[in-house]
């Protein structure tokens, strides 16, 4: 079977690896070389199910559960880091903390001195934390490469040329928020983030500062840089971050920990997620497309579950086109 | 029914849009609330893009009526430039006016408020101005041309509830016939039911709904409440007392005191 996908963001490379994992021929069709355009990379890289169910809906528990495993036999050994999340509030912000507990689970309540022994750096910082053990992070960017890597190896071919698409059986369609306009009731939520480097503060978990208006979230990348995010701001404007957004994002690292004011800033990057009304991803089959849009923040939780969906969904029809033979 | 500017509502209850897990809840927290006001934040959600105001067609396509907030702007320019932009986007004169004079607290700048509210009604707004409870702006505001008050009841976002309530039942009584709403402060039905038993016409929320477990449900629950407080005004209460009073005539029983 010969499948086209368009667009090399982490639905694309998902599906790819899933359908090429079962034997069909696939070629990738990428706008632009590159990811610059993907908001996946862009994207924390934290497979934190049960944190995201503070606000996502269940099926995002459900379905995420399963996506470090999935990532852990697509990429090299080590890409996946199983150490789980830490959720933590400024002192005066402890009522965030005791709303996140209340809509979530999987975590067990944390004091100052098990703070200190998970993340040496934070000791003294907190007086109470939420530690989810069984979430996972990657490295969106290294991830993304060594997916692409891997399918390279394994003979897929990557275009940023015109295609036939009357060649292929099947045409999935994962251009994401390239489709906003086209696709009813697909929007975008603006991201923006930003990468600090520094040698003073060492993490080695995702961690997260609630605030009632501001949450954000920092992971560490490894070799003193860290991923600092993201804004949600409902608009489909890629542009540089604003002002404001970098000096929240600023302030909260700041409060995570003082020591990242003497953090270079090494870069800033705006992501637009495409989504759907619910906020949940959605596969549709239409003749020989099927359209995988709407991962919303969930790129790298979810897409696994998604990929395996449609790598079903495209073979399923294939037999169904072998029984009409 | 409640009159804010010459328009007679069918719901004492205003609903923020910000911070929904999605905008199909947010959709369904609307639609369980009863309301047919919603506020919206120009100053966050006006990036560009290629589809520029896709938050605000969902936002119209809630069916209700969309007054316009000028959340997040720190200086009098600011917030006129912003309520200027709002009249061009939802083709409203309706403008809830916030001047906010600390970042971290979002007090509002009633100095700042009161000279935007000036300028704003002079160019033909309907402006509903988030206040205090203190009389004295809320005079001044009044001077400034507007004719609906939104003091707070407690910091927004705090959930707090109302924590000034002699001054809240002061400002009821001070203008008995000026449109009143409480705007920020209230975090559970009980508390919007309080303001409501005072004689308010209103009640705006938003992190209340926004942030509960299930949004939806919790809008239902303040409409409930909101209506209940509201009868209970009109209703006439009992005044606390000192003592029991029982409720059936104690004649005829032996009295030994």
């Amino acid at each position: 079977m010969h499948v086209l996908i368009k667009g090399a963001g982490v639905a694309g490379l998902t599906a790819a690896h899933a359908l090429v994992g079962r034997g069909a021929a696939v070629m990738v069709a990428e706008r632009t070389h590159g990811f610059a355009n993907a908001a996946s990379w862009y994207a924390g890289g934290m497979l934190a199910p049960w944190c995201e169910r503070e606000s996502a809906e269940e099926t995002v528990l459900i379905r995420g559960t399963a996506a470090a495993g999935w990532w852990e036999a697509a990429l090299p050994a080590g890409s996946v880091h199983r150490n789980g999340t830490l959720v933590v509030a400024p002192l005066r912000d402890a009522a965030e903390l005791r709303r996140f507990a209340s809509r979530t689970s999987g975590y067990r309540w944390i004091g100052a001195e098990e703070i200190g022994a998970l993340e040496p750096a934070l000791a003294g910082r907190f007086r109470e934390a939420l530690f989810f053990p069984e979430e996972a992070h990657l490295d969106p960017r290294r991830a993304l490469s060594a997916l692409r890597q891997g399918l390279e190896a394994q003979g897929v071919v990557f275009s940023g040329g015109a295609i036939e698409e009357d060649r292929f059986d099947l045409t999935i369609d994962c251009t994401g928020a390239a489709r906003i306009g086209e696709i009813k009731a697909l929007r975008g939520v603006r991201g923006e983030m930003l990468y600090l480097q520094t040698d003073e503060v060492s993490l080695s978990r995702p961690v997260r500062l609630l605030h009632p208006r501001i949450p954000l979230y920092i992971v560490p990348r490894g070799g003193g840089l860290f991923m600092c995010g993201a804004t949600m701001i409902e608009s489909d404007d890629a542009g540089a971050i604003t002002a404001r957004s970098l000096m929240e994002l600023l302030n909260a690292a700041y409060t995570l920990h003082p020591a990242f004011a003497e953090a270079r800033l090494v870069e800033t990057g705006t992501g637009v997620r495409p989504a759907f009304g619910d906020n949940l991803p959605r596969v549709t089959r239409q003749n020989n497309t099927i359209t995988v849009n709407g991962l919303y923040r969930h790129g790298f939780l979810l897409s696994p579950a998604i990929a395996e969906e449609v790598a079903a969904l495209a073979l399923g029809a294939e037999l169904k086109r072998g029984n009409a033979r | 029914m409640p009159q804010f500017y010459g328009t007679e509502l069918r719901s004492r209850l205003l609903l923020g849009t910000a911070r929904y897990p999605s905008p199909a809840i947010l959709a369904e927290a609307v639609r369980r609330s009863g309301t047919d006001i919603v506020t919206v934040s120009l100053r966050r959600e006006t990036a560009g893009g290629r589809q520029r105001g896709a938050f605000f067609e969902l936002i119209r396509e809630l069916g209700v009526r969309v007054l316009p907030n000028t959340a997040g702007c720190h200086s009098v320019s600011e917030a006129v430039l912003t309520a200027k932009m709002a009249r061009e986007v939802f083709s409203t004169d309706w403008i809830k006016l916030e001047v906010i004079g600390h970042h971290d607290t979002l007090q509002p700048d009633v100095f700042g408020l009161v000279e935007a509210a000036r300028i704003l009604t002079g160019e033909g707004f309907d402006v509903f101005p988030y206040t205090t409870d203190d009389l004295v702006v809320a005079e001044r505001l009044l001077g400034a041309g507007c004719n609906v008050l939104m003091p707070w009841c407690a910091p927004i976002g705090s959930a707090m509830g109302p924590q000034n309530l002699p001054g809240l039942r002061a400002m009821r009584a001070e203008f008995p016939d000026v449109p009143l709403i409480v705007d920020a402060g209230i975090g559970r039905p009980s508390h919007a039911a309080t303001v409501m038993e005072f004689g308010y016409d209103a009640v705006l929320l938003n992190t209340a709904v926004a942030g509960a477990a299930d949004p939806a449900a919790m809008a239902a629950a303040f409409a409930a409440a909101i209506e209940a407080g509201h009868m209970a005004y009109h209703a006439g209460m009992l005044e606390p007392r000192d003592m029991a009073v029982p409720s059936t005539p104690v004649i005829g029983k032996a009295v030994f005191s």
